[in-house]
């Protein structure tokens, strides 16, 4: 089952380094060098792509333990080691951040004209930083990668992004900093606790509810930052506007998922009593991020920014999901983080086309694009219908299941839930709408050249994968069943064993 | 007597002493020569350190040890790349004087000193050898008002802290009847020890050392010394002296006075908390990038001192990390700074960094390493030193210390920060003058060291950790 010996995870996790030191190496012309380092990074991320793929066919579904298991001594006296391997939770998050790097060089290649090779190098580190965190085992080499990301992400927002990249990279930087270094002393407690960072020692030491309580604030410190939840999503907005097209991909599409991901593995397996506790109050923040969030990207005169509230809505659903506790609600959210991640990832390249060509994000700026772009029209359409929840596509599958899990747990939450379902339908029509139909407003967009084939070779994975995660959900759902069974069945058996002590 | 324990320091002195001599006799300059010869005295002590014995000689007043020798090679580290930092920058700025090099060399006897003194005699004959030297070269470039300026306010406040220290020194003296740490130890571990005489005696000489290692509330000479002095001048303030006084400091307190550790605890406690807080905050309005490393360093010993506060096993081995982290970031940082030099004049103002990441990508990219390093992002080797000094301080249940480390590390990233964006983000503001060999080689050495450190952290820490066996016994 698993390729013994042969460190596939951390190859595929460290390969993006190497390309960064073929486009260090690389002198000469400016030109020259721009183009040898996107044709480096293109092609690192590809074989990186391609080494990803192995997880999928070779993952053993059919267990919850964690597979391609590696293992080397790093700080071996503290009890802290270089220990990295995947289960169903994180396998299909480090096929995404695979997928989307070089999508996202892709679509890098005329829109970003300067500094290229930094550009690029930085988004190679990204991608280790990303797969790392995905594939990391123990808690301060998650950390490490965890934190890791903010730094080419702030270059990459304050280098190459909009009029107020600096406000929005500081924002960025220091928000999900702030949030980071809470979660470090917890960690450092449950470390000298228990002697190790070994996630799965540390899933062997139970940790006693007054402390819970605690690790978990801390821990909720930094994931909700990052998920983004409400009230402490306003760092999103301001980053995703100002970010490049491809960095706004990567922060809807992988880096928010790492928040989510915190809780699913760290929060819920490690404080069992604590996440119990908190969870009326997870979902009533989540309640108010899908409602109030939705309501907001009304509003929005900016597309990107109204994609991005309906990112914190949906990621909401995903916060219900995860705190209900039950097989329902965890695939759900599971399967509504891999939906969100392609969707929305599209949906910031649709806006990217527009504004490579425009210049503009707002929408008022727009209208009519279908009888110019028809190519581009349909591509838009779908990803919006899959945003929506339309069956059939993407996000249909999670959001049902997080709704039939959080009526379990309970039904007014669900149709919390449900009632953000409904707005965000009416946000996104009315986004299609004002962009895409209409009359066409103004002389310059006539001459709009419709999708190139690069742009079209882009989009293809995408919609491919939006549209077989919509038809066929079990091909996704069957990695982590066991996954999520085992940590439905840990939670509920610790809760027992509480209650049993309280009695 | 075993005077071939202190054979590293006798070699340096000596060595000083020649180079002296080889500097008046000639008629022609000497700077260069007498710098390498500097270099390379340095460069023997620190082999003969390295194979230095063990044991107490001198009638007691010096120690030689796994501790000393840590420091020491710290110190000397320091001390020969602040050297070669200082050797193109004073050419530039017209004050290569010969005597620069025999300065440090002297100053680096004293800090040698310093951290193998076993007596309070020998402190303070290590500590005031080092601060003459240092207020000396302080107001080195003499036709300017500034270094001047800072070489006066250095003095006087340095006499200052030093008639604390020695105040301090003779009220122990008074109420331990001896100035030897061993005896000190004895004492207070005796029945009738600990008497309030004492730790008053303490709070003094606590207060004097923290003064050398710019701690607030006795921070107050570090921005405008750091400002005035000549760059490379404060690169060396930053990174060497700091080295040897934290590392007095904490043979001081956890050698002789372990005993009084309740007391002098609350002491460190407050200081550390005070000098991150500050350091934090008064940071974020600077414009200039020598006093905005001033605050940097008071915020960088209110970390390393958490280490002291706690006053484990643990977190003194944390503060021994911390210092040999910090000393690579600092000198790497200040080797930018030295660089910062615009049609043959040195510049000092952070707007002058700007667009730094376009005229002079690889010195960008080293100093952008550097500032997130401080800030504490990994996979920095500052992040594991702030690590090293929180788990030991959340171990002894040090909360609030703990929270505030934390919190203040966020506020330091912001200005930090403010370096990289000023690097990167902004517009060029012309470049600087080509950087001298020496510089990159400081860089590159330091640079390497900060990024690297994640995937050899075990060495160091044995090293460190042998160090604090050694005092603790």
């Amino acid at each position: 089952m698993n390729a013994a010996g042969f460190p596939l995870l951390s190859l595929i996790t460290f390969l993006p380094l190497a390309g960064v030191l073929v486009i260090l190496s690389v002198r000469g012309e400016e030109a020259v060098v721009a183009s040898n380092a996107r044709w480096t990074a293109l092609w690192t991320s590809l074989i990186t792509f391609a080494l990803s793929l192995i997880l999928w066919f070779r993952f053993d579904r059919d267990t919850a333990d964690f597979q391609f298991v590696e293992h080397l001594s790093w700080l071996p006296e503290f009890g802290v080691n270089y220990a990295m391997g995947v289960d169903g939770i994180s396998v299909l998050f480090v096929l995404l951040s695979t997928l989307l790097t070089p999508l996202c060089i892709l679509a890098s290649w005329e829109a970003i004209g300067t500094r290229v090779r930094e550009y690029m190098i930085a988004f190679l580190i990204l991608e280790t930083m990303m797969v790392g965190m995905f594939c990391a085992l123990d808690f301060v080499l998650f950390y490490v990668f965890f934190e890791g990301v903010l730094i080419p992400m702030f270059l990459i927002i304050g280098v190459w992004g909009g009029a107020r990249r600096v406000y929005a990279a500081f924002k960025f930087f220091l928000y999900t900093l702030l949030g980071s270094v809470l979660m470090l002393l917890a960690i450092l407690l449950l470390w000298y606790r228990a002697g190790t960072t070994d996630i799965l020692a540390l899933m062997g030491t139970p940790i006693p509810p007054a402390i819970q309580t605690w690790v978990f604030l801390a821990f909720f410190a930094s994931f909700a930052v990052k998920v983004p939840m409400w009230p402490v999503h306003t760092w999103l907005p301001d980053a995703h506007v100002e970010a490049p097209t491809a960095g706004s991909v990567i922060l809807a599409g992988v880096l928010l998922k790492m928040g989510a991901y915190g809780f699913l593995r760290f929060s819920l397996p490690l404080l069992p009593d604590a996440s119990a506790a908190f969870a009326p109050f997870i979902f009533a923040l989540s309640v108010v991020a899908v409602v109030y969030t939705s309501l907001v990207a009304l509003a929005q005169e900016d597309m990107k920014k109204l994609i991005a509230y309906s990112s914190v809505a949906h990621m909401g659903i995903v916060t219900i999901g995860i705190f209900t506790f039950n097989a329902q609600g965890l695939s759900g959210a599971l399967f509504t983080m891999l939906a969100h991640g392609v969707v929305s990832g599209a949906l910031f390249l649709c806006v990217g086309v527009l504004y490579d060509r425009v210049h503009s994000r707002e929408i008022a700026r727009y209208g009519g694009v279908a009888k110019i772009m028809p190519g581009y029209a349909v591509v838009f359409m779908l990803f919006s219908m899959a945003s929506v929840g339309l069956p059939g596509l993407a996000n249909f599958p999670g959001e049902l299941l997080v709704i039939v899990g959080a009526w379990r747990a309970n039904p007014w939450v669900a149709l919390g839930g449900a009632l953000g379902m409904i707005l965000g339908a009416a946000y996104m029509l009315y986004l299609y709408r004002r962009v895409i139909f209409g009359r066409i407003g103004r002389d310059d967009l006539k001459v709009l050249l419709d999708l190139s084939p690069r742009e079209y070779a882009i989009f293809a994975p995408l919609v491919l994968l939006t549209v077989w995660m919509g038809i066929h959900p079990q091909s996704f759902l069957s990695f982590f069943e066991a996954s999520v069974a085992q940590l439905v069945a840990r939670h509920e058996a610790a809760l027992g064993a509480a209650r049993l002590a309280g009695m | 007597m075993n005077w071939t324990l202190a054979l590293p320091e006798l070699v340096l002195a000596i060595a000083g002493l020649c180079l002296l001599v080889a500097g008046v006799v000639p008629k022609r300059p000497m700077h260069f020569a007498i710098t390498l010869g500097a270099l390379g005295s340095f460069l023997l002590a620190a082999v003969l350190v390295m194979g230095q014995g063990e044991g107490v000689t001198f009638g007691g007043l010096y120690v030689a040890d796994a501790f000393a020798r840590f420091a020491k090679l710290l110190v000397l580290a320091g001390a020969g790349l602040g050297l070669i930092l200082a050797l193109d920058f004073n050419e530039k700025s017209g004050i290569a004087r010969f005597e620069f090099p025999v300065l440090l060399v002297f100053a680096t006897v004293g800090m040698m000193v310093m951290v193998s003194a076993n007596d309070l005699m020998a402190l303070y004959v290590g500590l005031e050898l080092m601060s003459l030297s240092l207020y000396v070269v302080a107001a080195f470039d003499r036709d300017n008002e500034r270094s001047s300026e800072a070489g006066l306010k250095y003095f006087v406040l340095g006499a200052l802290a030093s008639g604390l220290l020695l105040y301090g020194a003779s009220l122990v003296y008074g109420f331990a009847g001896t100035t030897n740490f061993d005896r000190i130890a004895d004492a207070l571990s005796s029945p009738a020890g600990g008497s309030l005489g004492l730790v008053v005696g303490v709070v003094f000489v606590v207060a004097g050392l923290a003064f050398k290692v710019s701690a607030v509330p006795f921070h107050m000479w570090t921005p405008d010394v750091y400002e005035g002095a000549p760059t490379p001048v404060t690169a060396f303030f930053a990174a060497a002296p700091k080295v040897a006084a934290i590392a007095l400091l904490t043979r001081v307190l956890a050698g002789p006075f372990g005993d009084l550790a309740a007391q002098w605890q609350q002491v460190i406690l407050l200081i550390s908390a005070l000098s991150m807080i500050l350091g934090a905050f008064a940071a974020i309005g600077q414009s200039n990038v020598k006093r905005l490393m001033a605050y940097s360093s008071i915020a960088n010993v209110g970390y390393a001192l958490m280490g002291l506060a706690v006053a484990t096993d643990a977190g003194l081995r944390g503060l021994l990390l911390y210092m040999a982290v910090y000393i690579a970031m600092t000198l790497g940082s200040f080797s930018v700074l030295v660089a910062m030099r615009r049609d043959g004049r040195a510049v000092e103002r952070i707007d002058d960094l700007a667009g730094l990441g376009r005229t002079d990508p690889v010195m960008a990219f080293w100093m952008a390493v550097f500032m997130f390093s401080m800030a504490g992002i990994p996979p920095l080797a500052g992040f594991f030193s702030k690590l090293y000094v929180f788990l030991p301080a959340v171990q002894a249940g040090y909360w609030a210390l703990a929270v505030i480390g934390v919190l203040t590390s966020v506020v330091g990233a912001y200005y930090y920060l403010r370096i990289v964006k000023v690097m990167y983000f902004d517009a060029p503001a012309g470049a600087f003058d080509p950087r001298p060999a020496g510089l990159s080689v400081v860089l590159t050495v330091t640079g390497l060291f900060t990024m690297l450190f994640i995937l050899f952290p075990a060495p160091l820490i044995a090293a460190a950790q042998a160090a604090i066996t050694s005092i603790l016994g």
